[in-house]
């Protein structure tokens, strides 16, 4: 039972941006559910608003209308300390540019998250240590981020992602800064976090590397859900991909 | 509200425990802004820096009004002169023993002294909001980051504050000393010995607690308002600002 609850339910959920005297209409009306344990993509041109619905998930934005449940919590209606709590334990992000707090080791910017969840301090570094050895940067963890390669970046952001064994962790393009190798070795260790730790790994993106590892994957195209793929349907339509690619 | 409180018994611990939840212990503020203070050394050095140079000249003009008084209680004629040539409102006779203690008085009060002192606070403010502003807004993103990693807006207030609150008593008290030191200076080139004569601990330590609590309040000041702007953003329009 526990394996197959729905740890993200999306209803109904629209954005709609205003720019200055325009209004951008980013999604409208999308549903989803998301059980825990799988490793979901959503896919999409740029533009598609897939972005937005990855902000509306992790708590970072607000939809315009619809709700979004975390293990059916509505989070609209978590106060600041709550939404806090949620960011802090629930999710783990990793974003396209890293984000790394630049002033930081790599090991402080793993430690911060759990700094702030209250651990104490030689826990949280050795738990730190842990997580960049898992990463397999270990060595590396007295480095500021600017010391460090992009892969390397994204591989310490992934560690501090995980710092307080989140249930969900939210990828926004996290291979978008990459190249093909490193995006590749950084896909792989999502993967194995994945399976490994049994972590919800969503994920936005339009990297089709993604495709062999997503256990489904979810179409969007001008602001609603276009399809959503099973596993098992998906490998048919990699290899036609992967040929056009090629 | 009773959906709110619903939704709460799900969330492990409740309402309660979640405030003692995500903590940031005072220590470790400290901390993380001295840090922040020390990696950035240069971008802190230009901010203290504007800070010195706006308290210097406070520090200055209040430092000059000491002197003033000082070489006025001396009584000479020829000092009075003097004054009077600096561009002190003095009457070239020296006024009755009685109503000495009244021009002492209105010496540096006068409306040409104040408009001098409101001046330089106003140069003060600008400077100081300026280089706060700066500093606070060209970090978007990394107190976007921090709110995604679980930071209340009051951690976020609170690294401001305390990194202001270092960089205004620095550069205060470093400016104090200058534009005091610049005053006696000049005092002494104007005056001579005379302008020794009326400086007292009493009135050089004046001095440098007004030009002190001036400087770190107008740099706290200037760190609040784009500080609390930025620790209210949601994390994904913080993050948005800078691209």
């Amino acid at each position: 039972m526990a394996e197959t609850h729905n740890i993200v339910r999306v209803a109904g959920v629209a954005k709609t941006f205003t720019m200055g005297a325009q209004t951008v209409t980013a999604l409208r009306g999308v549903d989803l559910t998301i059980k825990a344990g799988e490793y979901l993509s959503i896919m999409g041109p740029s533009g598609s608003g897939k972005s937005t619905l990855f902000n509306m998930i992790g708590g970072l934005d607000k939809p315009s209308s619809g709700k979004v449940f975390i293990d059916e919590v509505d989070i609209a209606q978590l106060d600041a300390y709550e939404l806090a709590w949620l960011r802090n334990r629930k999710i783990g992000y990793i974003f396209q540019t890293f984000n790394l707090i630049q002033v930081m080791t790599a090991l402080e910017n793993v430690t911060l998250p759990m700094t702030f969840a209250g651990t104490p301090q030689d826990e949280a570094m050795e738990k730190g240590l842990e997580l960049l050895g898992l990463v397999g940067l270990r060595e590396r963890h007295a480095h500021k981020p600017q010391e460090l390669s992009g892969g390397q970046q994204q591989r310490v952001a992934i560690a501090r992602s995980l710092a307080n064994t989140p249930a969900i962790v939210l990828a926004d393009e996290p291979t978008g800064n990459l190249d093909l190798t490193t995006g590749e070795e950084i896909i792989a260790l999502l993967k194995r976090l994945s399976s490994q730790r049994g972590v919800t790994v969503i994920s936005a993106t339009h990297d089709y590397k993604m495709l062999n590892v997503s256990d489904r994957v979810v179409w969007i195209r001008d602001g609603r859900i276009d399809k959503i793929e099973e596993r098992d349907q998906l490998d048919i339509s990699v290899g036609a991909i992967g040929t056009r690619e090629v | 509200m009773r959906q709110e409180r619903n939704g709460l018994a799900r969330v492990p611990g409740g309402r309660k425990q979640i405030a003692r939840q995500v903590v940031l212990p005072f220590r470790m503020s400290l901390a993380i802004s001295l840090k922040s203070i020390r990696v950035r050394f240069l971008r802190s050095m230009v901010t203290v820096m504007s800070l010195v140079l706006a308290v210097a000249f406070l520090s200055f003009i209040l430092t000059g009004t000491e002197v003033a008084r000082g070489v006025l209680a001396t009584g000479d004629p020829q000092l009075r002169l003097a004054l009077i040539d600096a561009g002190y409102d003095l009457s070239s006779v020296a006024p009755p023993p009685e109503r000495a203690a009244g021009e002492a008085a209105r010496l540096g009060a006068g409306p040409k002294e104040r408009w001098i002192v409101l001046l330089s606070l106003l140069v003060c403010t600008v400077g100081i909001v300026n280089a706060q502003l700066m500093a606070v807004t060209e970090r978007f993103r990394e107190i976007g980051t921090m709110k995604c990693l679980g930071a209340l807006d009051r951690f976020i207030l609170r690294l401001f504050l305390l990194e202001a609150g270092m960089q205004g008593l620095a550069g205060s008290v470093a400016g104090a000393f200058c534009g005091m030191a610049g005053a006696v200076m000049v005092g002494l080139l104007r005056y001579g010995g005379a302008a020794a004569a009326g400086l007292g601990p009493v009135g050089l330590g004046r001095v440098l607690g007004v030009s002190v609590a001036v400087g770190a309040g107008l740099s706290l000041l200037g760190v609040v308002y784009p500080a609390v702007v930025a620790a209210r953003m949601r994390p994904v329009e913080a993050m948005r600002a800078q691209e």
